[in-house]
């Protein structure tokens, strides 16, 4: 199977002298749900935000989609970027756009035509049920609202791989469940490839996934 | 409201540099205009032996403008009583030849002394009289109105420069994040920063023309123009084409430096 992740040697941290993630091999199958866990602090989101980019290898070497992500230029982590969703525990939806301009996002990146941008918003706010909230700006939507839009700007342009941060991490279980049924639905349908930090893995996943575990800076499978 | 808001802070402080610019614009203007008016009034007397003639003086000295021979006749006229016509004539030729020097523009003061100097080179001419007293009290207080005004406008930029910074930190901390999720999802700099530069040009479009109304009817008020009359003084207030044209490139310039400003310095939220 192809792999879309692919680190070695990974070191990753916010200053030289210390490092939260050390050393570590890990790959990642093309089109497979991956959940990984940890305590607070363990470096979860960090490794998370290494595999947008957000963060650079301090050491060794993380290729995302074909992409060397260690000294990668701007424009290639902004096309890799154009093919990734992302889904943050804070939402990042912007302020002053509409539920239905910030869903529009990566299209209006994209390029896409604006018939198709329209058709596709239109059809992720019916499953993420915020059909009714289209016109409306995030601060007057609930933060289970708030993380649904965010949900349905990650999945607009179809990616390839979508990285959630603890996309469940405050909301109540009707939000919680829909997230999880997109997800799963991206990966089923879509074959993207999902990779999910969080606390607690749901019990009621019904799509094959794999767990990863991060403790002392160090990435373990679980079985 | 809130789009008022977005345009307010900026087009106040564009406002603000062209209000000044256009002032120091208008006294730069009527100052010259003085200037010629003083440079018409003013010349040099020049007493000398020998008939002396215009283009002589032209191309000697490049500061001359005109020259005027100054008759005697009223000097002789005085003296009449007694004289008959033939010493009266021969009077006329014994007495020295005068002229009257006007000059291409108001001179300084060192312009006043390297003329008087250079006139008083040639052996014919015997005296130079520059009013010297008169030109340099009226030198210095043209000097002095010309950087009251420099240190006005001067204040009102740095005045202004302090709000645009005001406004510059304002609009960092406003669309950083906006740009931020932007390049999350990949956009480039210049699609993450359109909003800024359109926000940007608008202001700078809008500042331009509430100036062109400003002084449109700045230089039809009748006050003003009566004002400017009676210290004799004729210029243009406000040139619809050059000055709009010049508001419209610093404003454009101020407010896409202060984009370009918050895109280079904007930095990705990690």
């Amino acid at each position: 199977m192809d792999k879309v992740i692919v680190a070695q040697n990974l070191s990753l941290g916010y200053s030289k002298d210390e490092y939260i993630i050390k050393d570590v091999d890990f790959s990642i199958d093309s089109g497979s749900f991956v959940f990984i866990t940890g305590a607070s602090g363990s470096g979860k989101s960090t490794l998370l935000k290494s595999l947008y980019g957000a963060l650079k290898p301090e050491t060794g070497s993380l290729v995302v989609a074909g992409v060397e992500l260690k000294g990668v230029s701007k424009g290639k982590l902004n096309l890799l970027r154009r093919y990734t969703g992302i889904v943050f525990q804070d939402y990042k939806l912007v302020k002053e756009w509409t539920v239905e301009k910030n869903i529009m996002l990566p299209l209006i990146v994209g390029g896409y035509d604006k018939r198709v941008q329209q058709e596709q918003v239109e059809k992720l706010l019916s499953h993420v049920r915020l059909k009714h909230q289209a016109l409306k700006y995030p601060k007057e939507l609930s933060g289970g609202e708030q993380q649904r839009v965010a949900m349905a700007r990650a999945l607009s342009n179809n990616p390839v791989l979508i990285l959630a941060d603890e996309p469940t991490g405050n909301l109540d279980d009707y939000s919680s469940q829909l997230i999880w049924n997109l997800l799963e639905g991206a990966n089923k349908d879509l074959e993207s490839t999902v990779i999910v930090v969080t606390h607690h893995i749901p019990e009621s996943m019904r799509v094959e996934y794999k767990h990863y575990h991060i403790e002392f800076g160090k990435i373990h499978e679980r079985v | 409201m809130n789009a008022f808001k977005n345009h307010f802070s900026l087009v106040v402080a564009l406002l603000g540099i062209l209000f000044s610019l256009q002032t120091f614009t208008i006294v730069e203007r009527a100052i010259d205009a003085y200037k010629q008016n003083l440079a018409h009034n003013y010349s040099f007397v020049v007493v000398s032996k020998k008939n002396i003639i215009e283009t002589f003086f032209k191309e000697k000295y490049s500061l001359i403008s005109k020259v005027d021979e100054l008759s005697p006749d009223k000097v002789i006229k005085k003296l009449n009583a007694g004289i008959d016509k033939r010493n009266t004539e021969l009077l006329k030729l014994a007495l020295p030849k005068f002229y009257k020097l006007q000059l291409k523009h108001y001179p300084s003061p060192s312009e006043v002394n390297s003329l008087t100097k250079s006139l008083l080179r040639n052996n014919s001419i015997m005296k130079v009289e520059t009013f010297a007293k008169s030109h340099d009290s009226t030198y210095k207080l043209l000097l002095l109105f010309k950087s009251v005004i420099t240190v006005f406008a001067v204040s009102v930029g740095i005045i202004t420069m302090l709000l645009i910074s005001k406004e510059l930190k304002i609009w960092q901390f406003k669309h950083s994040e906006r740009m931020s999720i932007m390049g999350l999802f990949g956009a480039p700099t210049w699609l993450s920063s359109a909003v800024l530069f359109r926000l940007a040009i608008v202001d700078a479009l809008l500042a331009s023309a509430l100036s062109f109304v400003l002084f449109i009817y700045i230089s039809s008020n009748d006050w003003v123009v009566a004002e400017l009359a009676n210290i004799g003084i004729k210029i243009i207030i406000f040139n619809t084409f050059s000055d709009f044209l010049m508001m419209l490139t610093v404003s454009l310039v101020v407010s896409l430096l202060l984009a370009s400003f918050i895109v280079i310095s904007h930095k990705e939220e990690v």
